[in-house]
């Protein structure tokens, strides 16, 4: 186990090459966007010149290339985007029409597939189930947290181990929530907490994942365990940017904490509570490994991403999963709208 | 810099002709040196061509140890033929291999372990038949019953590698000393055994088919282990080529002699429960609690060896070992159900060939066999090379001449049943779903 | 406040120093002590899962698999040899873990700096410059961060491996990346996945700076890009340090986008790499799983435990308009 720094510098290099790439990148299209403008306003004013000088017409004064400037700015985000992801997500609305192999277009069968396998609808609903759920969950729960802990003892140290399983992989959570779930027969020593406070409590070991829908239900949990510490977190520094005085002048108007709650805290989070109840929904719609990992979809807890790659990479069924792909993007149109009303409202208020 | 130090005097060494022992260098880039490809050692290794200094990538599902000891195995063949081979094992290597040959970043070789998977890539035209040498090699070294597997529309893919054998039934030799029992050779005498045992208080089974996204899979060996032993090879080949359908009466008969242990509540499952106990119970630690003596009999491929805790003696006469699966009819022969996976290639550049062909030969077979825990089909595989007790069982079941060795058939089929729907539909079995829906189910979905 | 710690002190600087939040208020009305203790309850209740793989990790083998990690306290048998496995290991590519963990921080440092850069930007444009069909653009963009990363793995790669040209001309050759060349694709496989979901929290943020700022900037003459630099970029630092963080364990926990673009091999694959490969062959090791998951886990809860007072601030910065 001898560890030869040396061999590791070719990584190193890489990563300052790495780095150097950024700063260039980022510091040149920062510049170019200085240097530009500067250089069309001299030649600007070098007409203006010329132009007063000869006695012809002056030329129209354009109104700020303001459609320019964003172009730049939007440059690196618009190309990588193209390539990452608005290519691979047209490629996969094609494929959702064609055969297993990409072959043949064979119209809408995928979908119909989709719609008429009973273990795909019950796919279908699962994931509904997630979607609903998780949000739900998660924001309730990190929102009542966030305002229990606030300036309470220890808050920070709460706060972190709420926090605590975002930082593990969702692959680690759902190791370590097998862990809790597993099952050992009756009379044998139990290895699974839960089934332990069961049989201590004088029940009898049950077999959480394999009964549905309560093993979806169980799945949800590992979620919102790692996610409510997001939606807590968000919250929390959100209700602690109330100013002071409102909250100062409601207590003297002498608001219960009950309405204090409902008219000022609610209100002034609102905008954070968007972004968590938004990130989780697209998140839970995302959501694989978790599935994966503790049961592979079986017993009938399969949520749309895991029966995608499931039918896409493992069973060599492209336009099958691809269909499910194309679902997905579908499911999200409802939040889309919503955003579309915010900005909206944001844009006229 | 040590880096570029240790680089300079290796070229030193070389230049001054000094290179004592430059393949013991280890400074990651060891090429032919003159030394060594001059040595006896190398003079078996010339038929392979010059290939100096060419890089074969190699993808397979092989990690860790194992993949260590694969390194080991080739080491002397890429010291004599300059050829560098760069190996990596993926946990996921079905759905990885899909992508990166998709995203046309493939391997030059890859270790399939299911035919069904191979033939796909066949058909999508990404696969290279394999070169003259190699076949020569693979039908010299190989049962024709196991090139089969690898051979689409008459063109030869890929020769076999490892093989594990997967008709064996788990047991302890010290617990069966001390009680009193007897290894079954029929499989009437493995129901009475099982009776026995039943009535001591003591589930004599223990079985587990959880594995993570590959759940199902162990079920899946003991239903075709059943067919091979109701049926006839042949309708077992028809099966797993949808010659009949899957929800046939024969394929019900397997499922259900099958049940006659799995779903024996007297049966099973010993040191964990009912038998719905056996849909969660992990596959790697289903046999364990034979060492304890809470179960006494485990159907589980050569490879469960693994699978022992620490410390526990794996012998004829030791902790724990296996007896061949018994056939219900005796006078058919001996059917063995096995694993195992085949050198395929995505490219054809001759030093692809060359290690194809060399992965095929008795050499590398022996040099395999002697680091230990392996096993192979190939006939040139001696048996003094192979150390581990159970792996000398398994190669003598491959080479006895009344085996009759039949694939696992789910790696025969095509993936979304073989590794899809007969999967799931085994842990709906298992979890309570009678046998006529469950087949019904898999069938369905065979197109 | 006698709990100044940095999270509550970041807080209230904000909100002018008095401490009396909102929520302070609800809460000091209902039973302070009684709010307290549960929400003390509620951590420790969390944190019991993560505990009980702590622990298993210390136990052998066997008794992982045999009994409950909570036997551990009446019959404590503590062995280290998980981790011995873990960080030494018994393969040769074991005595490497320093290895990936270099390739870890290689692949994750730039992978967090571009996608922040590039969605400061782009959010900016979204926000503050006047342009048709912005509005659309953002819905795009915000739609897009439902695209699954496994359906974009096929296309990136083919991006990398064979270039792109359009019509018999070639556009952009292929990469052929070497060794840790490879990092690059890696790089900028999670840069593309990160940029919708930071286009649109930073979005949110940046558009809600208020407009009198950048008007008065305006009038005084001050172009987009010195409007980005002087005003906006210092007031969105604490939003930068939250996008930051949330990026950083999503790329140090990756194992996806890294096994497809970087590899298995220890010059460029991460820990996640090395630790799943360490279950060995067919799973049979999977006990190492226990302390491979707490020696990932360390890292990102360092990163996360140091910036959580930006993280915070940061998430104030969304709501300076009140």
């Amino acid at each position: 186990m001898e560890f030869d720094f040396a061999a590791e510098q070719p990584k190193f290099l890489m990563l300052m090459y790495g780095l150097i790439a950024f700063v260039a990148v980022v510091g040149g299209l920062l510049l170019l966007l200085d240097v530009v403008p500067a250089w069309f306003a001299r030649r600007r004013e070098a007409q203006l010149v010329a132009a007063s000088a000869s006695g012809a017409p002056l030329p129209r004064r354009r109104k700020p290339r303001e459609g320019m400037f964003a172009l730049f700015f939007l440059l690196p985000t618009l190309l990588l985007l193209t390539i990452g992801l608005v290519a691979p997500a047209i490629r996969t609305t094609m494929l959702s029409f064609m055969d297993a192999n990409s072959n043949d277009w064979i119209g809408l069968r995928n979908y119909g597939w989709m719609f008429s396998e009973d273990s795909i609808v019950r796919v279908l609903i699962n994931t509904l189930v997630w979607v609903l759920l998780v949000p739900l969950v998660a924001t309730s729960f990190g929102l009542l947290y966030a305002v229990m802990v606030d300036k309470a003892r220890f808050e920070s140290v709460a706060k972190s181990l709420i926090f605590l399983p975002m930082a593990i992989s969702f692959v680690g959570a759902s190791i370590i929530w097998k862990f809790v779930y597993a099952y050992r027969g009756d009379g044998q020593e139990q290895i699974g907490l839960l089934n332990q406070i069961v049989v201590s409590l004088g029940g009898e070991p049950k077999q959480w994942l394999l009964d549905s829908p309560l093993n979806t239900l169980l799945l949800i949990v590992i979620m919102v365990w790692i996610q409510a510490g997001f939606a807590m977190v968000v919250l929390s520094a959100a209700i602690k940017a109330i100013p002071a005085d409102i909250v100062e002048a409601a207590r003297l108007d002498g608001v219960t904490p009950w309405q204090m709650f409902w008219q000022i805290t609610m209100p002034s989070i609102r905008p954070a509570l968007i972004v968590v109840v938004v990130t989780l929904s697209i998140a839970t719609l995302k959501v694989f490994d978790i599935v994966r990992t503790t049961t592979n979809g079986n017993y009938e807890t399969s949520v749309i991403a895991n029966e995608m790659y499931n039918q896409a990479f493992r069973y060599g069924q492209n336009g099958q999963g691809s269909a499910l792909a194309v679902f997905l993007f579908i499911l999200v149109i409802p939040i889309v709208i919503y955003q579309i009303r915010n900005i909206r409202q944001q844009r006229e208020g | 810099m040590a880096f570029a130090r240790s680089r300079q005097a290796f070229a030193i060494a070389g230049v001054l002709g000094l290179a004592l022992s430059a393949t013991a260098c280890g400074t990651g880039d060891d090429k032919k040196s003159d030394t060594a490809a001059g040595s006896a050692e190398c003079a078996a290794y010339e038929k392979y061509g010059d290939n100096d200094g060419k890089k074969v990538t190699i993808y397979s599902s092989i990690r860790d140890i194992e993949a260590d000891r694969l390194a080991e195995s080739w080491k002397q063949f890429e010291d004599c033929t300059g050829i560098e081979i760069d190996h990596e094992g993926s946990g996921e290597f079905e759905a990885q291999l899909n992508v990166r040959v998709d995203g046309g970043n493939a391997p030059d070789l890859a270790f399939i372990p299911q035919p069904g998977l191979l033939k796909r890539f066949v058909d999508s035209g990404k696969l290279k038949p394999v070169g003259a040498d190699t076949k020569k090699m693979a039908e010299e070294n190989y049962p024709a019953d196991w090139l089969k597997y690898s051979t689409v529309n008459g063109q030869f893919y890929g020769a076999p590698l490892g093989s594990n054998v997967k008709s064996f039934v788990w047991y302890s030799p010290k617990t069966f000393k001390e009680k009193g029992w007897t290894v079954p050779t029929s499989w009437d005498e493995l129901i009475k055994l099982s009776d026995q045992i039943a009535a001591t208080g003591t589930k004599p089974w223990c079985a587990g088919i959880e594995s993570g996204e590959a759940t199902g899979w162990p079920a899946t060996d003991w239903i075709e282990d059943l067919m091979l032993r109701t049926q006839t090879p042949e309708v077992y080949d028809q099966w797993t080529t949808h010659g009949i359908p899957f929800n046939d009466p024969k394929v019900a008969e397997a499922l259900d002699k099958a049940g006659t242990i799995l779903k024996n509540e007297k049966y099973v499952n010993g040191g964990f429960g009912g038998v719905k106990s056996i849909a969660t119970t992990s596959f790697q630690e289903a046999g364990v609690p034979i060492t304890t003596g809470k179960c006494a009999l485990h159907r589980q491929a050569s490879f469960y060896a693994n699978q022992w805790p620490k410390g526990t003696k794996v012998a004829e006469d030791g902790d724990v070992f296996a007896f061949y699966f018994p056939a219900i009819d005796a006078s058919k022969g001996k059917p063995v159900l096995g694993g195992g996976e085949f050198v395929a290639a995505f490219a054809d550049r001759p030093e692809v060939q060359a290690v194809q062909t060399y992965l095929a030969s008795g050499e590398y077979t022996n040099s395999r066999a002697k680091i230990g825990d392996w096993v192979s089909a190939n006939n040139k595989l001696d048996l003094a090379n192979v150390a581990n007790p159970i792996d000398k069982l398994s190669v003598q079941i491959l080479q006895d001449k009344s085996t009759v060795f039949r694939f696992d058939g789910s790696d025969l089929m095509p993936a979304a049943v073989g590794s899809g729907t007969f999967w799931k539909g085994m842990v709906q079995w298992i979890n309570g779903k009678d046998t006529k829906t469950v087949l019904d189910g898999i069938e369905g979905s065979w197109k | 406040m006698t709990t100044a710690t940095p999270t509550v002190a970041a807080g209230t600087q904000k909100t002018g120093g008095r401490g009396t939040s909102a929520a302070g208020r609800v809460r000091k009305r209902l039973n302070s002590r009684t709010a307290t203790i549960v929400s003390i309850v509620i951590a420790l209740v969390w944190t019991i899962p993560t505990f009980g793989l702590f622990i298993s990790s210390v136990r052998p083998e066997n008794e992982i698999k045999g009994s409950g990690w909570w036997t551990f306290f009446t019959n404590p048998s503590f062995t280290l040899e998980n981790y011995q496995e873990v960080l030494f290991g018994r393969s040769s590519s074991s005595g490497q873990l320093a290895s990936y963990f270099i390739n870890s921080l290689a692949i994750t440092i730039p992978s967090v700096l571009f996608p922040l850069a590039f969605a400061s930007l782009a959010a900016y444009a979204l926000a503050w410059i006047n342009f048709r069909g912005r509005d659309w653009m953002y819905i795009a963009i915000f739609a897009l961060q439902i695209v699954p990363l496994q359906m974009a793995l096929v296309p990136l790669l083919k991006f990398f491996s064979t270039g792109v040209s359009i019509g018999g001309v070639t556009v952009m050759p292929a990469w052929d990346l070497v060794d840790e060349q490879k990092f690059a694709q890696v790089w900028f496989a999670h840069t593309c996945f990160a940029l919708p979901f930071a286009v649109f929290l930073l979005h949110n943020f940046i558009s809600q700076l208020p407009g009198e700022l950048m008007e008065s900037a305006r009038v005084d003459g001050a172009t987009h890009p010195k409007i980005f630099r002087s005003i906006v970029l210092p007031l969105i630092t604490p939003a930068l340090a939250a996008f930051g963080i949330f990026q950083f364990l999503w790329v140090w926990n990756d194992l996806l986008v890294a096994l497809i673009f970087a590899g298995g091999g220890d010059e460029t694959a991460p820990l996640t790499v090395r630790l799943a490969e360490m279950a060995g062959t067919r799973g049979n090791e999977w006990q190492r799983l226990t302390a491979g998951a707490f020696v990932s886990i360390v890292v990102p809860m360092i990163v996360f435990l140091s910036l959580q007072r930006f993280f915070v601030r940061g998430l104030l910065a969304g709501s300076v308009k009140g």
